[in-house]
């Protein structure tokens, strides 16, 4: 059946628009929604509710649709959508849901952006009020910003049939939008959703700009965008939302807000139904009864729950014979699919359709985001603005007021405040439209719900959430509106509670016997309507999500087919698979070659830091445990970093290169952190010091060359550079020329073995990489990755920072006393280390575990009990695996771990809980390779 | 998004800048000097206040330079910056 007028409505009927909806073939126009067009074709029931199953429809015309979810298919499958603010296009597929939705597993091929905009007022909403609003500021010569949620300008005029000073309210809101667009300085977004409002005039609001072209959309076009406005005054012309009656059997299709119907009516030429009753509790809703009877609509009744109907409007009703019988109300519907009929004083009523209304709701949204205090406005039943801020005005009926004169009037008032708070003086005044409406009486009677059956009172129609719910939520002992929230889920829903949280607000009030004006509304949270994450990631997605840092040597690594591992940004290379190697066998034959003839791997992203000045050796001894400012030019030192309390923080090394002037390197996540924490101190405390501190991480390719062979390869790249032993010893550094360029080489090692660290200008790596390959080869030369070299640094038991420590791990723990000076009146940490707690010998320490069985891999993470059998919990934990591996060194598996009093259980048997396992575990010294370090010097 | 005024570079959005926690927390003369009590007071405690603090703000997106506010822990308004070497101003909240 058809349910479009014969004439009227914003929308293009020359042009047909076929959709399908659940599978069956319907058609509209341009300028439907895709619940207009719905309606237009009789359809009322969309979807289902989200636990009870029963069927949901179209409640309002706009974003506060408590109901008509549906997933849009075409062209791209996107769930969640309300068929009130989906536009229509040729070709869309949609279907209804169950209150949830599925999200596609294919990646969205559609682009999405953000823009920045900066203006001096900022004006959310384009209708009445926000027009004026708009005009007035731009009239002053401030940049202005209007955004609207709709595709045309007009706001609540375009949902009624009225006349702005004796001609169509239509051309009246043409004109002030053809000025604003013809002001420089001016920018009018339409389909533009104010979401979100933070401090300092920071307002983001999400632009559809192609959804509406449905398969016509410019794949060159981002698809939305989301617009970061920073604004000096904000005008707030958000308006109302007509709210419901909550009664019994609420919730079935056809029930609707009586403005919504006469929206349908006027913007999209659509009949609601052929019969319909109406439930109000104020004026407006008669408005809707006329003109819904004036279209053809048979309203047999109007039910006014006030003791007097309005006189004026009831004889207009009677002139038009619609019964009006005030002092009363409906009791309950009938019918499954759609409303079949409304029960009044025990009387059955027949009827397709029941328009309800409750009153208005100020959508005060964006104002309490901006942390604006609200105020119960009693004769509204509303909560409204209640106090100004200095950056954002109300105007319009977001503040309560109804009359369009007065609401145009605020407007012009907000925009000229707003203008001259951002240092602009008024320009010519907006002349105030005078309307015809029937509708300007605001009082109404404030009435949340009917008595009725309570199972079936629905005051959330989205979460299937009852009258019944409230009042088991105040039963239990619940008050605060934030509570009841959260254990009715009201308000939680896609619509965020539009249309459903004032009346909860109200049903509470009431079971408690409290005063609402004495309640605290729900904070409103930004979004004020849903926003994709693809519109929020905008451009940062797939390669662009997260800056990639690789190293001057990474295409060697990718042509040579390594594996990838993040750490922090850096793309390190993980392990080299030669021939379908998995990661142990890959990792046994790297670590084989690193200790038996060469390896070499790509250290570039060691963190570096430039540290210059005559007060740096000073600064570096108050920063590390150990003694830095002895060490000679031309000298290295391991130091360890602690924070004030003791706690390792970082360590690495520190190589003098200058009287004034070191080299300390970092580990590779750390580098950033300990450049802030060096100038922390610098700048907050130490200021006195003569120190630079520069990060010179990219400025070097670094590489560890390493293994007993690794002498041989460096001389042949190296022929001016003495290698030898005595001429270059253990912890000095030399600068030579290796391939051909200059090199800064160290000799230091992270694995117990022979070991140069080359370093070269970053420009360099890459070949000086190449020519050792090629100078290696003879040695068999093997690149290693970052498993590698953590099996070679374990087995020697060297911590790695962030794994074998968490903030709870002192030197001493690690059994790294030695590197902790006793010399130093001071440094940071050193007063903690005599703290009560760090003396306790039951301390967690660092020490290696040997598993019985050579064969068993601990799970890194594992806990350690003392038992071979668990006790009953709580269970004593001992400690936990920080590292494991299997090592072809060994022959044999192998773990770090923290372990309570570990060094006094060295050779004790320990047990590690594997899935249903208790594994026996020896405990050892960490250090399980080359105690005595004799490789060192090759 | 707030925006916080840095000494040097003027209102620039907070994600640019890093927390630091209370200012004028001094590193004592000499930590061997105290109790375990007072060195644990210079570690672990902080005041909380409600209403107006001074802390400390780094400009770590920015310029990288450090620098003392006063906020109201009410409301995030800042009411004022200044230098690290400076006395906390006095300030209206």
């Amino acid at each position: 059946m058809n349910f479009r007028t014969p004439t009227g409505g914003a929308i293009d009927r020359n042009t047909v628009l076929r959709f399908t909806f659940n599978g069956q073939a319907l058609t509209g126009h341009p300028g439907d929604t895709l619940a207009s067009a719905l309606l237009a074709n009789g359809v009322h029931e969309v979807g289902s509710s989200v636990k009870l199953g029963r069927p949901r429809g179209i409640v309002a015309a706009g974003s506060e649709d408590p109901t008509s979810l549906v997933q849009v298919e075409t062209p791209f499958s996107e769930p969640m959508l309300l068929a009130t603010t989906v536009e229509l296009f040729d070709g869309l597929q949609a279907r209804g849901l169950a209150g949830q939705g599925r999200l596609s597993p294919e990646p969205d091929p559609a682009r999405y952006d953000a823009k920045h905009e900066h203006c001096d007022v900022l004006v959310v909403g384009a209708g009445p009020a926000g027009l004026v609003a708009a005009l007035t500021a731009a009239r002053s010569g401030a940049r202005v910003v209007l955004v609207d949620e709709q595709n045309q300008a007009g706001g609540a005029l375009l949902g009624v049939d009225e006349y702005l000073d004796d001609r169509p309210s239509a051309e009246w809101v043409a004109d002030i939008v053809a000025e604003l667009r013809t002001t420089p300085g001016v920018l009018v977004l339409e389909r533009t959703t104010a979401f979100g409002m933070y401090q300092d005039g920071f307002v983001l609001a999400l632009q559809k700009r192609t959804d509406h072209l449905g398969f016509a959309a410019p794949a060159s076009v981002a698809r939305q965008r989301v617009w970061r406005i920073r604004t000096k005054q904000t005008v707030l012309a958000t308006g109302a939302h007509e709210r419901p009656v909550v009664f019994a059997d609420n919730d079935r299709p056809g029930i609707m807000l009586a403005s919504s119907a006469r929206t349908f009516l006027h913007r999209y030429g659509v009949l609601p139904g052929w019969r319909a009753v109406v439930f109000t509790t104020n004026d407006s809703a008669y408005c809707a009864a006329i003109d819904l009877a004036e279209s053809g609509v048979d309203i047999p009744l109007i039910v006014d729950a006030r003791l007097e109907a309005p006189a004026r409007l009831a004889t207009e009703c009677a002139a038009r014979g619609i019964e009006v019988r005030a002092g009363h109300v409906v009791t309950g519907t009938e019918g499954s699919a759609r409303v079949t009929g409304v029960h009044v004083a025990g009387q059955t009523v027949p009827c397709d359709t029941l328009l309800v209304s409750g009153g208005w709701n100020p959508v005060v949204n964006l104002f309490s985001q901006a942390r604006g205090k609200l105020r119960y406005d009693s004769e509204l039943g509303a909560f409204v603005p209640g106090e100004e801020l200095a950056s954002v005005r109300v105007a319009g009926s977001a503040t309560g007021e109804l009359d369009l004169n007065a609401c145009a009037r605020q407007g012009r008032d907000a925009g000229a405040a707003a203008a001259v708070a951002a240092g602009f003086t008024p320009g010519g005044q907006v002349p105030l439209p005078v309307s015809d409406s029937r509708c300007t009486q605001r009082t109404g009677l404030v009435l949340w719900r009917v008595p009725g059956d309570e199972d079936v009172s629905f005051v959330d129609l989205q979460r299937d959430a009852t009258v019944t719910d409230v009042l088991r939520a105040t039963g239990a002992g619940l008050r605060s509106l934030e509570h009841i929230k959260r254990y009715t889920t009201i308000g939680t829903a896609h619509d965020q509670g539009k249309t459903s949280g004032m009346i909860a607000a109200g049903i509470v009030a009431e079971a408690l016997g409290v005063e609402l004006a004495d309640q605290r509304p729900t904070t409103f949270r930004p979004p004020y309507t849903s926003v994709s994450f693809a519109a929020l990631a905008g451009r940062n997605r797939g390669e662009l999500h997260d800056p990639v840092r690789v190293t001057a040597i990474h295409p060697w690594h990718v042509a040579h087919g390594a594996l990838f591992e993040n750490v922090g940004q850096w793309k390190r290379p993980w392990y080299y698979p030669r021939d379908g190697e998995d990661l142990h066998a890959a990792v046994l034959r790297e670590c084989r070659a690193a200790r038996e003839s060469v390896g070499m791997m790509d250290g570039s992203t060691l963190g570096k830091i430039d540290v210059q000045g005559g007060d740096a050796g000073k600064f570096l001894d108050m920063l590390y445990t150990n003694m830095m400012s002895t060490v000679k030019v031309g000298r290295i030192r391991y130091g360890v970093m602690c924070g004030v309390d003791g706690m390792v923080i970082d360590d690495g090394t520190v190589i003098r290169v200058g009287e004034e002037r070191f080299l300390v390197t970092t580990t590779t996540g750390n580098a950033a952190r300990i450049l802030d924490w060096m100038e922390e101190w610098l700048q907050t405390e130490w200021p006195h010091l003569d120190v630079h501190c520069t990060s010179v991480t990219e400025h070097w390719a670094t590489i560890p060359l390493v293994g007993p062979k690794s002498r041989d390869v460096l001389a042949a790249v190296a022929p001016s550079l003495d290698v030898s032993n005595e001429a270059f010893e253990f912890m000095t550094w030399q600068d030579a020329v290796v391939a051909g360029v200059p090199a800064r080489v160290c000799r230091i090692s992270f694995s117990g073995e022979l070991a140069y660290e080359i370093n070269v200008t970053a420009w360099h790596g890459l070949a000086v990489w190449e020519a050792l390959m090629e100078a290696g080869s003879p040695y068999g030369i093997t690149p290693y990755g970052t498993e590698t070299m953590h099996v070679l640094r374990a087995e020697k038991g060297y911590p790695i920072i962030g794994q074998e420590t968490d903030a709870t791990v002192t030197p001493q723990d690690l059994g790294m006393a030695w590197a902790v000076s006793k010399k130093k009146p001071d440094f940071i940490g050193k007063r903690s280390f005599a703290r009560v707690e760090n003396l306790r010998t039951d301390r967690k320490q660092l020490v290696g575990l040997l598993p019985v069985d050579p064969t068993v891999l601990l799970p890194e993470g594992s806990q350690i009990v003392e038992t071979d059998r668990l006790p009953e919990p709580p269970v004593r934990m001992l400690g936990h695996v920080t590292s494991s591996y299997p090592s072809a060194a060994l022959g044999r598996t192998f773990a770090l771990a923290l372990v309570r009093s570990g060094r006094e259980r060295i050779g004790e048997t320990l047990y590690v809980p594997v899935e249903d396992e208790l594994v026996p575990v020896t405990v050892t010294d960490s250090v399980l390779y080359d105690k005595e370090g004799a490789r060192r010097d090759g | 998004m707030q925006l916080i005024p840095c000494p040097w570079c003027g209102p620039r959005e907070e994600a640019e800048f890093h927390y630091g926690g209370q200012a004028h927390v001094a590193y004592p003369q000499d930590p061997s000097a105290l109790s375990d009590e007072e060195w644990a007071q210079y570690v672990f405690f902080r005041e909380n206040p409600s209403g107006p603090f001074a802390e400390r703000w780094s400009h770590s997106a920015g310029c990288r330079r450090w620098f003392n506010a006063v906020r109201d822990t009410r409301t995030h308004d800042l009411l004022a910056v200044y230098r690290t070497d400076e006395p906390m101003p006095e300030v209206i909240s």
